[in-house]
């Protein structure tokens, strides 16, 4: 009896203590945000270092030339768009093109506001080393992969070659392409960029072939010079279909998404992201200071904002 | 209690403990080999019917359902009235507001206080409950934490902790309350605490980030669901052993059942509580890295977006605090644990005054002097060392080494010749040999209980339709525990009988243990290239080091008088080895494939983020797409995968010595 007393005083409480007006958690920040009372802003960062390379550069002029306490997220493209909606975070830099999250996000809950243009396009494809292109010429057209399929054989891809692909968060379209395609090849996922990129050093450091999907902007070039494998071209329209492509990745403008509360009241802050824009050099130098160099994102954004104070005095609200 | 018990889940606490040698009576034996017999009747009678009706064949897609459709529209629902359906305003928004402003509260006063008034603190509070050495070591934890740069990540992560673990243990606490005073909320909850367990920290993410959204909300839930249930067995344990003398006593002076409880139950309870405590706080901590994928923030992030840009170093500084606070955290509460029922208690008020003036007096003195955050001065740039030597290690180990090979050499043999051939095998295998292998195992190892949760469970995973991709997770974790065992029972056979070798590996095993597993992931591709032999590699070394102690704890068990007596009688070492401690070190064994099999399941899945494929690469791929229909059905493949392997590593006895 008793105890049943206790439970409804305790559950009275909860409600007291929650009150009992409604609490929209798409409307809850982080906790670890504004702790010294300053203004902050939260950007995604998601996992290749290119974006990493935006972020530093924006979190950098937003805390010295704006006086912004910045805190960054890392989070996977399509849930970043989620958190994005919800407001956990004000601002995604670098989109690779979501059509679907697009029309539900900014068209029809207008949660999300569009925020111009990079300055960066990025491009999807098919790499193989220029060491292996510069001694078999012919590997750069898709028509002739075949004939080398077992020089690209691993412990991974059976009897087949191996088409390494990146990770799960990335668009792709590569089993569905091998298998219109008629190709002798085994989509082998890393599962992981970082993965990928290991092996793929691996691979550069013995000279020995692969093939790759991967894309540019990317510092990794840099490092492992590649050439893009030819696949039959891109048209408007010839991936529509998931499982019937048969077609290159397109050249996509990298675009930035601001979270649509945070787009009309967040001051100069968001003035300032709207007006971010700088070109693939740019990006990849600042990429290849972290990735190539171990500095960190601070001290690469730092060197490159003191040697191209022009380009970003511009982005700067008036 | 040391980290071994800790962060290795299911029941190894008291069937470490309860090592002692088996009675060996003639009709036990009987019966057994009767059973044997039995059983072998059984699976042969199945199998000549199984190939008349059913033929061979994978799992027939007539027996599966197709959830994609349910699960899209489920998910789609979610996000489009979370921010309107009164389901998520009136309760899950209530949660997720007093999440976020409890870890906040927590976060401003570790602050405020600065990192001199934190380590103060935590110096002071581990001298109170523990003692001066794990005071010392404390401080030292805090101080290297600074030094590393991660002062502000460290305090995100322990503000998350506290909330998480708070939640946890009262959670528990109240569950284990219930299941401790009324067998029939026992006999229900066991089931579902034996599977919580066993459930690898991978699978639970993405339906709470679908309810939740990323961020911090989403990570203390997850790590609740996750560290909760070892502190409601545990509580349930202590108070379902109570000694009946003891109660009998209480009852016949007259104390009513709330007086027994408070008076008696619960503090003879304490040891066990203080237990689940250390277990919830270790289960916790290894889940604050993983969270980091759904948006925890902190030192799981800080090793997160190191993964990214292939930094091992940068991945190492910030995995290195999540090893320190584990340490100081286990040390302190393992200590406190054995100082209750150590005469009387010396906490005196005045020894708690004197800590808390201290840490205020400190974090006064800090914040007058302008010195709240750790200075930048004081830190020390590990990553770069690091990242040289790993340089080091993997251009030289990865191939052209002389008559060996390198390791590259060695993953790509271990996988033609080892995970493709158990693969395929297990692949083509008729989908009912499998189910009936399953049973005949369980049966063999446990009893015709575990053996049908066993098929039930494996049944399950053809119904879901992910037969084919989970016997290759099963293929890889069938890999990985035969080459931790082979390892992990040498290692720690030679560390029963050497005391100095134990001691040296002490530290090794407790780093390995807690170590963040995202930190060893680059290395070991770097080592064994993309693939499943890279995702076996990292789950043995994550499931070595508990292998190594239940084996050690194991032999160490075994009654020193038989081993006297074996060797008066002129048997050599390896023959005492042979004969008489691994037969006496049995349980232990069996212990140790069960606990081996759980963990090395937790990393094969993780192992989807290096090429590791099949479910863990679903799970993966559902988190990185918000794909709920491909990653909650993997997730629910891997729950099942997971308790069948449990289960059919059960030992017989393990359940009465749980109970």
């Amino acid at each position: 009896m008793r105890s049943r007393t206790i439970a409804a005083a305790a559950a009275f409480g909860l409600l007291a203590l929650t009150g009992c007006g409604a609490a929209d958690m798409t409307k809850q920040s982080s906790p670890y945000a504004d702790a010294h009372g300053a203004k902050t802003v939260t950007l995604s960062v998601q996992s290749w270092v290119g974006a990493q390379a935006n972020a530093a550069v924006a979190q950098y002029l937003l805390n010295h030339e704006l006086g912004y306490r910045v805190d960054t997220v890392q989070i996977d493209e399509v849930p970043a768009w989620d958190a994005l909606s919800q407001g956990r975070v004000d601002a995604i830099l670098e989109d690779w093109g979501h059509p679907e999250q697009e029309q539900r996000y900014v068209a029809d809950k207008k949660t999300i506001a569009p925020g111009g243009e990079l300055g960066v396009t990025g491009h999807i494809g098919w790499f193989v080393p220029k060491y292996f292109a510069d001694t078999n010429p012919d590997v750069t057209d898709w028509k002739n992969l075949d004939k080398y399929a077992d020089r690209l054989r691993t412990a991974e891809s059976g009897g087949k070659g191996q088409l390494l692909d990146g990770s799960p968060s990335y668009v792709t379209n590569d089993k569905a392409l091998v298998k219109n395609l008629g190709l002798d090849y085994q989509v082998v996922f890393s599962g992981s960029e970082a993965a990928q990129i290991t092996q793929i050093k691996q691979f550069a450091k013995e000279k020995k072939p692969f093939l790759t999907y991967w894309y540019k902007p990317q510092w990794l070039f840099e490092q492992v010079p590649m050439t893009e494998v030819k696949l039959p071209a891109y048209e408007e329209g010839c991936d529509a279909d998931p499982e019937k492509v048969a077609c290159a990745y397109p050249h996509t403008p990298l675009r930035k998404f601001l979270n649509a509360r945070f787009a009309d009241a967040g001051g100069p802050a968001a003035e300032f992201l709207k007006n971010f824009h700088w070109t693939t050099g740019d990006q990849n130098e600042v990429a290849l200071m972290i990735a190539d160099q171990k500095l960190s994102p601070e001290q690469a954004a730092e060197r490159w904002a003191k040697k191209n104070e022009s380009t970003w005095r511009a982005w700067l609200p008036k | 209690m040391s980290i071994s018990t800790a962060t290795t889940g299911s029941g190894s606490t008291a069937g470490t403990e309860a090592g002692a040698p088996p009675l060996r009576t003639r009709p036990r034996d009987a019966l057994a080999r009767h059973r044997t017999a039995l059983v072998a009747g059984a699976a042969l009678l199945a199998l000549l019917l199984g190939t008349l009706l059913l033929g061979g064949g994978t799992w027939p897609a007539r027996l599966a359902v197709d959830l994609s459709g349910p699960l899209g529209h489920a998910s789609d629902w979610i996000i489009d009235n979370r921010d309107s359906h009164p389901l998520f305003l009136y309760f899950f928004g209530h949660i997720s507001n007093a999440v976020v402003l409890s870890v906040r509260a927590v976060y401003l006063v570790l602050l405020a206080a600065g990192w001199a008034g934190v380590t103060t603190a935590a110096g002071l509070v581990a001298w109170r409950v523990a003692g001066i050495r794990p005071a010392l070591t404390a401080v030292a934890a805090f101080a290297v934490c600074g030094l590393l740069g991660m002062w502000v990540p460290t305090m995100q992560t322990l503000a998350l902790m506290a909330v998480a673990v708070t939640a946890s243990v009262l959670l528990g606490a109240l569950l284990g309350l219930a299941a401790g005073l009324s067998d029939r909320v026992h006999r229900a909850l066991r089931p579902v605490l034996d599977t919580m367990q066993v459930l690898p920290a991978f699978a639970y993410l993405l339906p709470v980030v679908l309810v939740f959204g990323i961020g911090v909300p989403a990570a203390v839930l997850a790590t609740v669901v996750y560290a909760a249930p070892p502190m409601a067995r545990l509580t349930a344990l202590g108070l379902r052993g109570a000694d009946a003398g003891v109660m009998e006593a209480a009852a016949s002076l007259g104390a009513t059942g709330r007086q027994r409880l408070l008076t008696a139950r619960l503090p003879l309870a304490r040891k066990e509580l203080l237990l689940g405590v250390n277990q919830s706080i270790m289960m916790a901590l290894s889940m604050a890295v993983i969270a980091s994928v759904i948006g925890a923030g902190g030192l799981g992030d800080r090793v997160y977006q190191a993964l990214a840009s292939v930094d091992v170093g940068a991945a190492l500084a910030a995995g290195v605090p999540v090893v320190l606070l584990a340490v100081v955290l286990d040390r302190v509460t393992a200590a406190a644990g054995e100082r209750i029922g150590a005469g009387p208690s010396r906490r005196t008020g005045r020894g708690w005054a004197v800590a808390a003036a201290g840490t205020v007096a400190v974090a006064v003195v800090g914040r007058y002097t302008g010195r709240l955050s750790w200075p930048d001065a004081w830190t020390v740039d590990i990553a770069a060392s690091v990242n040289r030597v790993v340089d080091w290690m993997t251009a030289h180990l990865y191939s052209g080494v002389p008559v060996v090979g390198g390791t590259a050499d060695w993953a790509a043999r271990f996988t033609t010749w080892i995970l493709d051939p158990v693969r395929d095998g297990l692949q083509w295998l008729p989908w009912w040999t499998v189910l009936l292998l399953v049973a005949v195992l369980a049966q063999l190892i446990g009893t015709w209980r575990t053996a049908l949760t066993a098929v039930l469970a494996m049944a399950a995973i053809g119904v879901l339709g992910k037969w084919e991709p989970a016997l290759d997770t099963l293929s890889q974790v069938l890999a990985a525990v035969a080459v931790t065992l082979l390892a992990g029972v040498a290692t720690g056979v030679a560390a029963a009988r050497s005391p100095r070798l134990e001691r040296l590996l002490r530290p090794v095993l407790d780093v390995f243990q807690t170590m963040p597993q995202f930190v060893y992931l680059i290395p070991v591709v770097a080592l064994f290239g993309v693939g499943r032999a890279p995702a076996v590699a990292a789950a043995v070394v994550y499931a070595l080091p508990a292998v190594v102690r239940i084996t050690t704890q194991g032999m160490r068990a075994v009654d020193p008088v038989v081993m006297e007596s074996s060797r008066s009688l002129g048997a050599t070492g390896w023959q005492q080895l042979r004969q008489v401690q691994l037969p006496l070190a049995r349980p232990a064994l069996l212990l140790a494939v069960n606990q081996g099999v759980v963990l090395v399941l937790a990393v094969v899945i993780i192992g989807g983020l290096v090429g590791g494929g099949a479910l863990g690469y679903d799970v993966v791929f559902g988190l990185a797409q918000g794909d709920l229909a491909t990653g909650l059905v993997a997730g629910a493949a891997i729950v099942c995968l997971g308790l069948m392997l449990d289960r059919v590593t059960q030992p017989a006895g393990k359940e009465t010595r749980d109970a």
